[in-house]
């Protein structure tokens, strides 16, 4: 089940580090791994009403860090920049350039050649070699170059494709936020349609990103290649089971 | 080596005199083993443990409103203190707390009149003279019944029991709410604490552990996922939602992540044998606090503190959400801790010294010596080290147990359990 030695994860352990720009491939920004953790946080969220009955603590825990990612990005700027350009419905056709969101998330990460993008990444990676502690901690040493990194963000993706993204984004923390009285579990347990898309992005999404910098992670559950079907098979397997329970009594 | 995951050990539990060691399992079944008497005989099987009783304490159950499973996996035991030749736990798995008795039978009485040996009804005409049943040895038979289930209070996942000093109550807490129940009722609790918000969304915070006080029976202590403890008094108000102390330590700026509630999430809180301290355990540190002082711990010991800079994978792969329980030993001197890849650490106040070991069949044979193990956490690695980026993440041991007055302790690593006892001589 787990990988027995673990490798240098997501944005742990940079020793590894050569200082030149080789050495940025493997950092990926501050604003990238926040998003990294946001997205994954999501996506346990949502896998969480798919098991015997979700463990509360744990899913108050990661709501918990959501709501603290998306208060920093509130106060960052970066929220409510992509929230104004919120294009409105979200469709299955605007899902493709989702990907293409996606795809050139990676790319930055890789550190394709913009403008800006190599001083930015050189100013974190100084601060990487003080800091050896987690990378997330350093908030206030980056404030100065991460408007130069919005820059980037808004130059490398199209502006539709943030926004629905975004929206999407806004329907989950919505149902987190506000809906029904009831219990939480209730809340993660409810099968709404509208998600059947989003876990696909989100889906797609990790396992773009994570490949980006999460080298040789096995442990995460969310299969790769055919996220959607996946998605089905499990919504499906509960509409079985459910079918069963029914038959039976 | 393959196992089935209903083997899978999730609590161990000395009774009070360290004469039975009671272990639960996924499975939903109880073993209980017995410390053999010492004879002067064999002085070499300086009281080992054999298995004295099994017995399937909860099954698998279906809520039909929710459309969930209730596991049958025994979250805790606690033994009851003897009072009579028979012993007596609780047992709980997610929703349901069982009384059990476990009692002796090593004699039967023979020489019934109206039934024969078999058990068979005799014919009343056939019956000539009347005799007296007497009471025959048998082979020794260890029944286990249940003798109270106290169900349908929690709504909310149990994660602990406590039984109360004056052996009459005990508590039951969920993620939200906690109990108090009378032994000698089923039927109805007393809601003692509970922290649901009305309304779900604002919910930012669940009860992770609960105890009673040593001595004290109008005093219990509950943890949370934010990292704080609430000491109650039950003589202030029926609901004890205020507190009568509240431990918290303020956040270090200087380690703050993103991360930093999840490590501070509590995931055990004891009081000492003394009833003057309480000993909680996080994801990376176990600390002492004294009662008497609310704005810190007294001592802080960090179990993998190698680990602070893994919390994203940790986090990725859900190690982050583990919960490991500690233990005091019975002189309150020396605290014990799990971790990973079968480790498990000791760590005395008095010296302050602190010891790795490991409980796995490679590497200790019976009555051998433990070795002390060390992590390497970067640099060079010594022969004898393990590297962090080695460490087996699947290999966590989350339940030990001390014997109240020597130094034996049991330690269960997934399916397995180990039983250390001290060197003699």
């Amino acid at each position: 089940m787990f990988v027995r030695g673990l490798k240098r994860k997501c944005f742990d352990g940079e020793e590894d580090i050569e200082g030149t720009l080789a050495g940025i491939k493997a950092i990926p920004s501050y604003n990238l791994q926040r998003q990294s953790l946001l997205d994954m946080s999501l996506v346990k969220l949502q896998l969480c009403h798919m098991l015997v009955e979700p463990n509360l603590c744990r899913s108050v825990l990661i709501a918990n860090t959501v709501r603290q990612i998306q208060e920093e990005m509130t106060q960052d700027g970066t929220w409510q920049m992509i929230n104004t350009q919120s294009t409105g419905q979200a469709s299955l056709d605007r899902l493709v350039s989702t990907d293409i969101l996606c795809r050139s998330s990676r790319e930055q990460a890789e550190g394709k050649h913009v403008p800006g993008y190599s001083t930015f990444s050189k100013d974190f990676e100084g601060n990487q070699a003080q800091d050896s502690s987690e990378t997330m901690s350093t908030a206030s040493s980056v404030q100065a170059p991460r408007n130069l990194q919005s820059d980037v963000w808004e130059m490398e993706n199209p502006q539709e494709n943030k926004g629905n993204f975004q929206k999407s984004l806004d329907q989950i923390f919505e149902t987190l936020e506000n809906k029904s009285p009831n219990s939480v579990e209730d809340l993660f347990s409810e099968v709404d349609n509208s998600y059947y898309d989003l876990d696909t992005m989100l889906t797609g999404m990790m396992s773009n990103t994570k490949m980006g910098h999460c080298d040789g992670l096995e442990t995460f559950s969310s299969p790769t290649t055919t996220p959607s079907n996946s998605n089905c098979k499990s919504d499906l397997n509960e509409l079985d089971h459910i079918v069963e329970i029914l038959v039976e009594s | 080596v393959s196992f089935s995951p209903a083997d899978i050990i999730s609590t161990v539990e000395f009774n009070h005199t360290g004469e039975l060691l009671a272990t639960g399992d996924k499975g939903g079944r109880v073993v209980i083993f017995q410390r053999e008497q010492e004879s002067k005989n064999q002085p070499h099987r300086r009281g080992e443990y054999n298995v004295y009783s099994t017995f399937q304490s909860h099954e698998p159950e279906f809520d039909y409103l929710k459309s969930l499973e209730i596991e049958e996996k025994i979250n805790k035991i606690r033994w009851l203190p003897q009072q009579n030749a028979a012993y007596f736990l609780l047992s709980t798995n997610d929703k349901t707390v069982k009384l059990w008795k476990v009692s002796e039978r090593d004699k039967r009485p023979e020489g019934y009149n109206l039934k024969d040996e078999d058990g068979r009804l005799r014919d009343p005409s056939m019956i000539t003279m009347l005799r007296v049943p007497v009471l025959r040895p048998m082979d020794l038979m260890v029944e286990a019944t249940p003798r109270r289930v106290f169900a349908n209070a929690h709504t909310y996942h149990i994660n602990s029991i406590s039984v109360n000093s004056d052996y009459e109550t005990y508590m039951s807490a969920d993620d939200l709410r906690i109990n108090l129940w009378n032994f000698e009722i089923t039927n109805q609790s007393f809601n003692i604490v509970d922290i649901k918000p009305a309304n779900m969304e604002e919910l930012t915070e669940v009860i992770t552990a609960a105890e009673f006080h040593p001595h004290h029976c109008n005093t219990f202590v509950y943890s949370s996922s934010k990292g704080t403890i609430r000491l109650c008094d039950m003589r202030t108000s029926a609901l004890c939602d205020r507190h009568a102390k509240f431990f918290e330590e303020p956040e270090d700026p200087s380690n703050r992540s993103f991360f930093s509630e999840i490590i501070s999430s509590i995931s055990d809180v004891k009081f000492s044998h003394s009833g003057r301290y309480i000993m909680t355990r996080d994801y990376l540190t176990v600390k002492v606090w004294d009662l008497n002082m609310e704005n810190r711990p007294i001592e802080t010991y960090q179990v993998h503190d190698y680990l602070r800079s893994k919390l994203c994978s940790l986090y990725e792969n859900d190690c982050i959400f583990d919960k490991f329980e500690c233990v005091w030993n019975g002189s309150d001197s020396v605290i014990m801790t799990g971790s990973y890849n079968n480790f498990f650490r000791m760590f005395d106040r008095n010296t302050k010294r602190d010891v790795t070991l490991e409980a796995s069949r490679e590497n200790s044979k019976p009555r051998a010596i433990l070795k002390p193990r060390k992590v390497c956490v970067g640099g060079k690695r010594r022969k004898d080290e393990i590297s962090v980026d080695s460490l087996d993440f699947s290999k966590k041991i989350l339940h030990t147990a001390w014997h109240p007055s020597e130094n034996i302790i049991a330690v269960a690593a997934t399916n397995n359990l180990y039983i250390f006892q001290d060197k003699v001589n």
